[in-house]
């Protein structure tokens, strides 16, 4: 089938201000948009830029905003999308050629959160430490997202505030908090508690639709939320 | 122009499992360590592997490292190096203990002990009926292990080189021979070329499965690392055996984990038959791979393809909702998305699909790279996970010890290196480290030719999945080298629309297809010379495994352009070769 897509251009090394390229693909229904992209990117316009790797929803690679929605490019079937499909970069980023944007704001707010397990109790070697599936349970949820930024870039008081951590750190937080064999649940909740913290989030709740992994974000928010306010996790 | 340089006493390339275990362990030795990567880490393949990681721990019934040793080299079809393999299972347990520790959330027993499942190949007492070894998360097991790597290294402050992709390795030739001195990079977001000086380079790059038109790889896997050292006269370890998963969601390739039939999945033909237990009667569904994609095709031919088409049922339809909610969700979730099926209800079309390369860089069990066949090592230069060979897989890999080999290998790379820069001093960066890379780039920069990259990995994928596949034989892989050269000129005629420095990724890509095919023809000669059928490789001309003549590895160097192959014997200790029978 023949369908017809509109991307958002840019390439500051030559372009003054962004363009709507457009073009005309042939695909199969079953085809994913990552197959269209390649489709213009291989045998109509080499100079599209987007990135890509496992193209079947699990690296992170390819968020995007896709008829107005984030969303995996690898994860979306034409069939099931708009006959003429508007692609653009994520909002709130910085634009570095076409579909590519800067994800070290990104990282780096991950990075503000300790995202690593923190336990210097002494491990007994030859030896697991042990958890209950319901202990593993209150966290396995937020173990699952894969920091493709979907979430954090469809949240308006991330694109108000840029400082805002956002909801994919606190997601990221909470794997932690939660987890029982973990020692720095309250260190992260002082820094989720500070004014570019938990509560710039406003629950306009955008992410929930966001997150390509099926997460409920807003539940593992009000989760932080709810371990500020009674001082208990 | 002047180029950056950079100083690391050690250089890990690849931020997968085995570059990211190796890092961790460098720093943790106090080594100033960078890891460059093509991807940002955590959107490297380890993140897809699904079903499991194997290890004797005997927690929800008796195993033992030596059953696990023994179904390893059994399902290498006698391949695969018996010390290493030794070494590999024995510290497979420790390192699942080191992953839990380091955070790595486990499914769990009801006493809260790391759980385990059944996988394809993995027995009791040699060969009795399945046990249960792979340790597990979900099926996002991959994922946890990089992600939990990835925040360790963070926790320990190693630098990363994201986006950063790796050219060339430059060599000093000095007096006493050759060593290793660092790596050329491209950094992808400027488009400009970057020096790394090192005391010690590890590569730890992964697999090559894009060589393949129907993969489960994913679109960065085109065996750089293995092209770069052969390119700079490494020769490269039995490339003919690359191992077909049975289970590739039809068409796309897209996996469905062996975790599939290890939780009670079946196949089945068009006759609704499970024809497993015909070719494998005592694990049935749980044999090697190899040979339950050679059934598949096998059935196919013999018609017996879902209404005459060249795929089979995978059948999860008995498993119940919770069983595939709880252990398999991410399956689930493919099933849905990408075939519009309900694993609960309907039979799912499966396809064997290119998965994973047995062959590599040659490396001993501390990861040092092996120039020749005599085993004498290149100072400096370390090889881990996908890209490496030790051999432990051999002829074909069992299902949950790729991430012990990438884990247990990948960690005993950084303490081989970390011993080595202790004593190594520095070596000095030749005046010519650059030249080939800057000659590439300024070629393919201005490439004005008629050919297109697209088309002609198009060709070559679709060439290799039909001539050097599931089944091989004389007649097609023959003609599959004269190809394979034809290609290699035509590469020299791409045209690139791309001008622009930053995030060319379509220069990107036409240095990756020049990786693929000299991986192809690696892959092809070796696999045209070996005339037996082994583990993965099997040729339709020579039906029977022959000891006699080919029990030994398969060494192909690149010498004047051409591909020449020597042998080396395999390591036996405990497991004399037998039939292979399941
Ligand atoms: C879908 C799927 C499921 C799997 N499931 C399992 C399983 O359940 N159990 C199991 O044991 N195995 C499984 N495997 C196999 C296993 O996942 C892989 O073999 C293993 O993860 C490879 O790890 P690695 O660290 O060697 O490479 P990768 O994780 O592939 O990492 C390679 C790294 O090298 C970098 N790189 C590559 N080229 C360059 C370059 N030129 N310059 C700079 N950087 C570069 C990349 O950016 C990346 O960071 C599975 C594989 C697949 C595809
Ligand atoms: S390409 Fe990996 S998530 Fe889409």
């Amino acid at each position: 089938m023949k369908i017809k897509l509109q991307i958002k251009r840019f390439n500051p090394e030559k372009d003054r201000a962004p363009w709507w390229g457009k073009y005309e693909v042939d695909v199969e229904p079953n085809d994913r948009l990552l197959d269209a992209l390649h489709e213009v990117k291989w045998r109509q316009d080499g100079t599209l830029a987007f990135r890509r790797s496992c193209a079947h929803g699990v690296c992170g690679s390819d968020a995007m905003k896709i008829n107005g929605r984030n969303r995996l490019a690898c994860k979306e079937l034409v069939r099931n999308l708009s006959r003429t499909i508007v692609v653009e970069p994520l909002m709130g980023f910085r634009v570095l050629k076409d579909l590519i944007v800067d994800m070290e704001p990104f990282f780096k707010k991950y990075r503000q959160i300790h995202p690593y397990l923190v336990n210097e109790d002494p491990e007994e070697p030859g030896r697991e430490r042990l958890q209950t599936p319901a202990e593993r349970s209150r966290f396995e949820d937020t173990t699952k997202c894969i920091l493709c930024a979907a979430c954090t870039t469809a949240c308006p008081s991330f694109w108000t505030n840029p400082d805002y951590v956002g909801p994919a750190s606190i997601v990221q937080a909470h794997r932690f908090i939660f987890d029982s064999r973990d020692r720095a649940g309250a260190e992260r909740l002082h820094i989720l508690n500070e004014s570019e913290g938990v509560w710039r989030c406003r629950t306009v709740f955008n992410c929930a639709e966001a997150c390509p992994r099926g997460i409920d974000v807003p539940k593992a928010i009000a989760e932080v939320k709810r371990a500020l306010v009674f001082k208990k996790i | 122009m002047t180029i950056p340089t950079h100083r690391f006493e050690a250089l890990v390339v690849g931020g997968g499992g085995a570059g990211l275990y190796a890092a961790l362990t460098l720093s943790r030795e106090g080594i100033p360590t960078a890891v460059l990567s093509k991807l940002y880490p955590t959107r490297s393949h380890t993140g897809a592997a699904q079903g499991g990681i194997g290890a004797a721990l005997g927690n929800t019934e008796e195993d033992h490292p030596e059953w696990h040793m023994y179904d390893t080299v059994k399902g290498s079809d006698y391949l695969a190096d018996q010390d290493a393999v030794e070494i590999l299972c024995r510290e497979a347990i420790e390192t699942v203990y080191e992953l839990e520790h380091l955070g790595l959330p486990f499914n769990r027993t009801p006493e809260g002990k790391i759980d385990q499942r059944r996988f394809g190949g993995h027995t009791r007492e040699q060969g009795k009926a399945p046990v249960r070894r792979a340790c597990y998360a979900a099926d996002r097991t991959g994922h946890m292990i990089l992600q939990t790597l990835y925040q360790q290294c963070i926790r320990r402050q190693v630098r990363f080189f994201d986006e950063f992709h790796v050219l060339d390795l430059v060599l000093e030739e000095g007096s006493g021979g050759r060593r290793c001195a660092g790596v050329v990079a491209m950094d992808l977001a400027s488009g400009e070329l970057h020096l790394f000086h090192a005391q010690a380079v590890l590569f730890a790059t992964g697999g090559s499965g894009r060589m393949f038109q129907v993969t489960s790889n994913a679109h960065a896997l085109t065996g750089d690392g293995m092209a770069v050292a052969f390119r700079r006269g490494i020769p490269l370890e039995d490339m003919e055996f690359f191992q077909f998963h049975p289970t590739g969601i039809y068409k796309m390739g897209i996996l469905l984990s062996e975790a599939c039939r290890g939780e009670g999945g079946v196949l089945r033909n068009a006759l609704q038959e499970r024809f497993m237990e015909r070719v494998a009667p005592t694990i049935k569904d749980l044999a090697p791979r190899d040979m339950v994609s050679r059934a598949i095709y096998q059935e196919i031919r013999q018609g017996r393809g879902i209404g005459g088409k060249d795929y089979v049922h995978l059948d999860l339809t008995h498993l119940g909702q919770e069983t595939l909610e709880k252990k398999l969700p991410d399956i689930a979730d493919f099933v849905r998305t990408y075939m519009g099926l309900d694993p609960a209800r309907d039979l799912i079309p499966v396809q064997p699909t290119a998965h994973y390369s047995m062959g590599g860089i040659p490396t001993n069990v501390d990861g040092e790279v092996m120039q020749d066949e005599k085993d004498t090592p290149l100072p400096g230069f370390y090889a881990a996970g996908e890209c490496a060979c030790v051999s432990v897989h051999g002829a074909n890999r069992l299902g949950t010890n790729s991430l012990v080999d990438i884990l247990v290998f990948g960690r005993r790379s950084g303490m081989t290196m970390s011993r080595y820069i202790r004593h190594s001093g520095w070596p000095s960066l030749p005046s010519q480290g650059l030249d080939w890379a800057q000659a590439l780039l300024e070629r393919l920069r201005n490439a004005q030719g008629k050919e297109k990259a697209a088309t002609l990995r198009r060709e070559l994928q679709q060439e290799m999945m039909e001539s050097c596949g599931v089944f091989r034989r004389e007649q097609s892989l023959s003609l599959l080298l004269k190809k394979l050269e034809v290609w290699e000129g035509r590469f020299l005629e791409i045209g690139l629309q791309d001008r622009s420095r930053r995030f060319n990724t379509e220069l990107l890509e036409a240095i990756e297809l020049q990786n693929l095919l000299v991986l192809a023809r690696v892959t092809v000669a070796s696999a045209l010379a070996r005339t037996e059928s082994r583990g993965a490789h099997a040729r339709e001309d020579y039906p029977k495994r022959d000891d006699e003549n080919w029990l030994k590895h398969t060494l192909a160097a690149g010498e004047n352009g051409k591909v020449v192959l020597k042998y080396k014997l395999v390591v036996i200790t405990k497991f004399q070769p037998q039939e292979r029978k399941y």
